[in-house]
């Protein structure tokens, strides 16, 4: 929230209120537009943490609450990796943001199943709720640990890739849509392509189904549930990484504290979409990102997580199971 | 046998340096190096130093912690281990009666001086609020991630009902526990036919949409900066000031005592310890009524629960009311004893820490609650020194106890009705 509140890249400024006021029809759908673009980028940072988040919880049946803390890890190590890119004479920007790329993904990945090793394996198969304790002390002692090996102030990042494309533009108000918006948009479809491949057509990905569906069965049939288990953290982290990267490029600034607030709306995002589906969990993240962008847009920017929290209530008062989820059956 | 510590040794190290690796590429990124942040911009310390002492402490401590594991394993050989036998709740009973004795004699001990009363109060506010959620979350078997939007609710209920209409504490109490509850039944009635998770999501939003609306809503709470000035509570009418502004009798003139500020503390202690009593009596009694058992049934298994004509719904509401009826009360005490409120006081941290206290005292373990209450909440406070450290060990301390005891700590979780074979007949058998 502290993060959201502090846009310094050109083309967020637009969020201000008010602007729904440009007169003329044409002014109004290009707000609109510029909204919609808006919020299309902010959807896709949420869309890639909420897949760790509906992958364990569909594999394991665990909130994985430390996930919006690998996220902020992601983002620090992010920002390391820049300023070593830097160091090293690295200055052609595209290939530092690849350099970075790996560099954040490998790290916050080893981050994830460090996580998953000490503080849920062996917590495996006792009472529901003590997996979610230890999350929760897990966020904790990764929020301080933070704090104590990189301070408590805000980071600050100079904008590294400026330019944008102008859309439309109608008497003063200009739609435009940063190089960054795009390379954030392109980055996450890749990904998601990529990340759908894998579950759709890999060894991996269909032990990852099999451990979904019944883990009992799927371990009799011969899959290591264990290692599973494993890769699907590695993988949630490493796209908590990007989402990471990404969001310290578009805002500029991160602290220790912005993994909980994301984590939050990410896990929205995921119970929106319908806890446990893949494509559930990018149309939540889409949807939470253009509730808060036109909730800031038009209305005011104070009650913008209101907002996001209040539809997820409607939703799931006629939709229990979430937009694309499907209703559990119990068996007696 | 020597060949064979031999290999398990060069196991243990292989381990350990395993682990000690992954603490490495854990440090590298994060500890190796430092973002300061100074006028000429950001910039990069290096200290790959720290990485390798990272590596190597966790190197040592796996070693050890392997070691010790072993040593201990070899001395007291799995089969022989003493078979633990359950506390009988007759030893149980008096150890709880035991521990109220000693909470009440507490304040009149010789080493118990204004700074450890004002612990104990703090302690006894969250085993109440534990108590409280314990209802929810024990009993009732619903997850609730926003415990504290209730505990806020009854804190702003006293504060704003005591300074925009003058009403006393003792006025106030019963109006914000039923305020909290009208917010419980407002929360609960929508999304209750909810599966598990999903009402815990939703509790957790609402309890920040509860603190947002706080910061946000600047006219009527204070904003970001709070409420201050809060009336504080008095014994009956008799206020605990060094003299009564409007020219009525203090606390102390009404007793022929000298006044001390310690008066009000050791009655805020006493206020707190009854409160919390009061809840700890009313769920003890209200599991044994049908609503209690209830609960318990829709807990153990919920389809079995409706074939035999329970209304899910309304009984989940009412252990969901009645849980955030308790929050009320303990917010509107914590309001008096502070003076002082801001939503800073409310943030999810709390509920964390207070759905932690409940599953760590063993899920419907009264006393439980309360040892996971002096663990989480007394000793942090007694080690206040360590500063910046000492959230890092709460936080692994949560994870180490979860580790170490995954039921809890006092786990004894049987249905309070029994039907067959009694209790004690079976743990004989085993």
């Amino acid at each position: 929230m502290r993060l959201f509140g502090r846009p310094l890249n050109g083309s967020v400024r637009t969020f201000a209120p008010g602007g729904a006021r440009v007169g003329n029809f044409r002014g109004r759908m290009a707000y609109f537009l510029q909204q919609l673009i808006n919020g299309v980028t902010l959807g896709a940072t949420y869309g890639l943490i909420a897949i760790g988040y509906t992958m364990v919880y569909g594999i394991v049946g665990m909130i994985n609450f430390a996930h919006g803390d690998i996220y902020m890890i992601g983002a620090f190590v992010s920002l390391v990796g820049f300023m070593l890119m830097g160091t090293m004479g690295i200055t052609w920007v595209p290939l530092a943001c690849f350099l970075v790329l790996i560099f954040a993904m490998g790290f916050t990945a080893v981050y994830g199943w460090t996580v998953e090793r000490v503080a849920y394996r062996p917590l495996r198969g006792s009472q529901r709720l003590a997996p979610l304790i230890s999350a929760i002390g897990v966020s904790i002692v990764l929020q301080n640990f933070v704090q104590l090996a990189q301070g408590a102030r805000v980071k600050p990042l100079p904008p590294m890739i400026r330019g944008s494309f102008e859309l439309s533009s109608s008497g003063n108000f200009q739609v435009t849509i940063s190089y960054l918006q795009i390379g954030i948009i392109l980055v996450t479809v890749a990904l998601m392509a990529g990340f759908t491949y894998i579950i759709k057509f890999t060894p991996l990905g269909r032990a990852q189904r099999a451990a979904e569906q019944d883990r009992t069965m799927a371990s009799l049939l011969g899959v290591d549930v264990d290692r599973t288990i494993s890769a699907t953290f590695v993988i949630g982290a490493a796209l908590a990484a990007v989402a990471g990267l990404m969001v310290t490029l578009y805002y500029g600034v991160i602290d220790f504290y912005i993994g909980f607030i994301v984590g939050i709306k990410a896990f929205t995002a995921a119970v929106l979409g319908g806890i446990g589906s893949l494509p559930g969990a990018m149309l939540g993240g889409m949807l939470i990102g253009l509730i808060e962008a036109f909730w800031s847009g038009y209305f005011s920017i104070e009650y913008k997580d209101v907002a996001a929290f209040g539809i997820l209530v409607f939703v799931l008062i006629f939709r229990p199971t979430g937009l694309l989820g499907r209703p559990e059956i119990e068996k007696v | 046998m020597e060949s064979d510590a031999k290999i398990s040794i060069a196991a243990l190290v292989r381990d350990a340096a395993a682990a000690a690796l992954v603490a490495g590429l854990l440090a590298f990124p994060l500890l190796g190096f430092r973002l300061v942040d100074s006028a000429r911009g950001l910039t990069l310390d290096t200290r790959l130093l720290w990485v390798v002492y990272a590596a190597a402490a966790v190197f040592c401590g796996r070693l050890l912690f392997s070691l010790a594991r072993i040593s201990l394993s070899m001395r007291r050989p799995a089969a022989t281990r003493p078979v633990k036998i359950e506390a009988p709740g007759r030893t149980r009973y008096l150890f709880g009666v035991a521990l109220i004795a000693a909470a009440i004699v507490m304040p009149w001990l010789p080493f118990a001086d204004r700074n450890i009363i004002d612990k104990a109060t703090l302690i006894l506010i969250y085993v109440m609020l534990g108590w409280g959620l314990n209802i929810v979350v024990g009993l009732a078997g619903l997850l609730d991630l926003g415990y504290v939007a209730f505990y806020a609710v009854g804190a702003y209920s006293y504060a704003l009902l005591s300074q925009n209409f003058g009403l006393s504490f003792w006025l106030c109490l019963p109006l914000a526990g039923l305020l909290a509850a009208t917010f419980g039944v407002a929360l609960g009635f929508p999304v209750l036919r909810l599966r598990g998770d999903y009402l815990a999501i939703v509790t957790l939003g609402f309890g920040e949409i509860v603190r947002e609306v706080l910061i946000n809503w600047g006219g009527v709470t204070g904003g970001p900066n709070g409420l201050s000035g809060i009336q504080r509570p008095s014994f009956f009418g008799l206020p605990m000031v060094p003299a009564a502004t409007d020219g009525g009798t203090t606390f102390a003139q009404f007793f022929g005592l000298a006044f001390s500020p310690n008066q009000r503390i050791v009655f805020l202690y006493y206020l707190i310890l009854a409160l919390a009593l009061a809840t700890n009596l009313f769920t003890l009694r209200i599991r044994r009524l049908p609503i209690g058992r209830a609960w318990e049934a829709l807990r153990e298994d919920e389809i079995a629960a409706r074939s035999l004509g329970i209304n899910p719904t309304m009984v989940k509401l009412s252990a969901f009311a009645i849980g955030a009826c308790f929050a009320g009360f303990a917010g509107s005490f914590f309001a008096t004893r502070q003076g002082f409120i801001s939503p800073e006081s409310f943030t999810f941290i709390e509920s964390a820490i207070i759905l932690a206290i409940v599953v760590l005292g063993g899920m419907g373990s009264q006393i439980g609650i309360v040892l996971a209450a002096f663990l989480l909440v007394g000793l942090p406070e007694w080690f206040r020194e360590l500063e910046q450290f000492r959230m890092l060990a709460f936080g692994a301390a949560m994870v180490l106890i979860m580790l170490w005891r995954p039921q809890g700590l006092l786990s004894h979780r049987d249905p309070t009705v029994r039907l067959g074979t009694p209790p004690r007949a079976k743990e004989a058998g085993a």
